[in-house]
């Protein structure tokens, strides 16, 4: 083991393959799924945590050693990965599912768990977590908090400004019902991006050649013993309800009257 | 049916009986009641709603410092149909920090037999809860806007709110760990409830890092967008921050609404982000704020893109004001005027004045 400084930090940072945001949404015919034959991207919130990871290194006095960008789905979310790597993470971990597997947050949680305790004891051991605060497909904003839990370390959830301090403490800005919130922690600990944290960079094209050379690593669930059976079974899933509107008023006294009418006025 | 056929096939009956599943555990919810300088936060009750549809025992959980609790507790006792409210006090409580609360809100499950904990999908909520599902290993299921009695299926909007998912929980997940849309649910009353407070002492806290150093909130006189009843937001079409303030204010105050704005008028500087209705796209991608859901929506100076009516469209009335007749805001408006705002709201402010007189 190499004899590494105590205060360097390496960060983990998850990231998600979703339908891109600009998709407008179709319910599948099974009435059971969306249309998933569309545009996906790296989920917005991932993309603002590999931002993060990447100015925490980069601005100079960042104890930050390294970034590693995990990614758990099919095949093509290697894509994602190297999304990750070309914008600046250094190395990759792929968790390979079979084609329309549902991984749920628990699942990931677990998956994140596992990998983070595979490191303990090496010389990359990680010690921040920096992920999106919900992903933009099953909204759940769970798996932050699983960790977390799961790992007994330190929160700071929705964070719109990241300090970390050579000693290891991190102070978290957090963005809290009618206003911020500042908290500390010691690291290891786990932080999830909020917007106002920043405006992600692109990739440039020169940085998305060089990611094809940078090493990612592919694991299948059973090389860290994780089960991926789905807990929560699907129903159904439907269009929301239209709404009919499109009556026209003639003046301002008509449209009193007909708020008097629905029993605001 | 079953009395019918009973006397014909006494084994099949025995059969059913033996091969029925053992009884299930009877269900009791516990609920995560918020707080802030001793007044209740309003979206929690509506988790207590959410909780009672179960038709089970309902409890209560409150934390914060002794003063605020005292405060509080005046309302959270008087919550109809809990029958216990629990408090906790001390100073890692106070600011409700997922580190302290979470394992203490898991002993209190498994103490109390609970099998369904709710919160409201808030951002303490959001916070405490996927850690409490982690040390629970069990399921998040987040944002629900319906429940069957049952207790074990649940509906929820996803791909923000492009689809509803409903979604059936296994046994697998002992306790169902909730958070619940406040716009979805009504709140509950706390005009006649006598419930019975239980003081708990902080004993299974796991020891945390995490330390709360200071917060800082947007201090307004009008009521918060997120629950506010009556929502009045403008939009580009006012032009600049003055004029945002002098027209859509005066409209706030005659209907007693909170402000709110789109994301159009948020990038161009007219209201603050905090402000914002509606998923959106800064910097090319999307901006999740609260949805609203009041009693009257009215939008001012807003063309209504896809992104802002994801997050007012389940308004129960929606009136708009636009030059454009052909902005597609009308198409969910229940009430559409076309003209110019700067002439038709003063003149809607006077008349919603006289009604009032």
């Amino acid at each position: 083991m190499r004899p590494s400084l105590p205060s360097l930090v390496n960060i983990l940072v998850p990231v998600k393959r979703s339908i891109d945001y600009a998709v407008k949404i179709r319910v599948a015919s099974d009435g059971k799924s969306v249309d998933t034959n569309v545009k996906h991207s790296m989920n917005p919130f991932d993309e603002i945590a590999v931002e993060e990871a990447i100015r925490l290194k980069t601005n100079s006095g960042e104890p930050v050693s390294s970034i590693t960008a995990l990614s758990i789905g099919p095949a093509k979310a290697i894509d994602t990965i190297r999304t990750a790597l070309a914008m600046g993470a250094d190395t990759g971990i792929h968790i390979v599912t079979p084609e329309n597997t549902i991984v749920e947050p628990l699942s990931v949680a677990h998956a994140i768990k596992a990998i983070v305790e595979r490191s303990q004891g090496t010389d990359k051991k990680f010690d921040l977590l920096l992920m999106g605060k919900q992903a933009i497909d099953d909204d759940s904003g769970a798996t932050g908090g699983m960790v977390a839990g799961m790992l007994g370390w330190g929160q700071g959830s929705f964070a719109s400004k990241v300090m970390i301090e050579k000693g290891g403490k991190a102070q978290v800005t957090r963005e809290i019902d009618g206003g911020l919130e500042k908290i500390e922690s010691e690291l290891p600990m786990v932080i999830t991006t909020d917007l106002r944290l920043n405006e992600p960079r692109y990739a440039s094209l020169p940085n998305i050649m060089k990611a094809k050379k940078k090493k990612v690593e592919a694991l299948k669930p059973e090389d860290l013993n994780l089960d991926f059976t789905p807990r929560l079974k699907t129903i159904s899933v439907t269009e929301p309800p239209k709404r009919t509107g499109g009556a026209k008023v003639e003046n301002v006294q008509e449209l009193v009257s007909k708020m008097k009418e629905a029993g605001i006025l | 049916m079953l009395h019918r056929l009973t006397p014909l096939f006494p084994a099949a009956r025995r059969l059913t009986t033996r091969i029925a599943p053992p009884t299930r555990r009877l269900a009791s919810s516990l609920v995560l009641l918020e707080q802030k300088a001793g007044k209740l936060n309003e979206a929690s009750l509506t988790a207590v709603t959410a909780a009672k549809s179960l038709g089970s025992e309902t409890q209560a959980i409150l934390f914060g410092s002794k003063s605020d609790l005292e405060k509080a507790l005046e309302e959270a006792k008087k919550i109809d149909n809990v029958s216990t409210v629990y408090t906790a006090s001390s100073d890692s409580f106070a600011h409700l920090l997922a580190e302290a609360v979470a394992p203490f809100i898991a002993s209190v499950i498994k103490d109390k037999g609970v099998t369904h904990v709710f919160a409201a999908h808030t951002a303490a909520g959001k916070n405490v809860f996927p850690r409490l599902a982690g040390l629970l290993d069990s399921s998040l299921i987040a944002d629900i806007t319906a429940l069957e009695a049952s207790g074990s299926q649940f509906t929820r909007p996803i791909y923000a709110g492009n689809a509803i998912l409903t979604i059936e929980s296994s046994d697998k997940d002992a306790v169902k760990v909730i958070t619940v849309r406040p716009t979805a649910f009504e709140r509950a009353s706390t005009e006649s409830g006598s419930s019975t407070v239980e003081e708990l002492n902080e004993s299974s806290t796991a020891t945390s890092s995490t330390r709360f150093l200071s917060e800082e909130l947007t201090v307004s006189a009008r009521p918060d967008l997120a629950s506010a009843s009556r929502v009045v937001s403008g939009g580009r079409a006012l032009k600049s921050k003055d004029s945002f303030d002098q027209v859509l204010d005066p409209l706030a105050d005659a209907f007693g609404a909170a402000v709110g704005a789109s994301r159009a008028a948020v990038d161009a500087g007219y209201a603050d982000n905090s402000l914002q209705v509606g998923q959106t796209g800064k910097a090319s991608f999307p901006y999740y704020t609260p949805v609203v859901a009041p009693e009257l929506y009215v939008a001012v100076g807003i063309s209504g893109a896809i992104q802002h009516l994801a997050g007012m469209k389940e308004s129960k009335m929606i009136v708009a004001i636009n030059k454009d007749p052909d902005a597609p805001i009308f198409q969910v408006a229940d009430a559409g005027l076309v003209a110019d705002l700067f002439e038709a709201v003063p003149q809607l402010v006077e008349e919603v004045a006289k009604t009032q007189n």
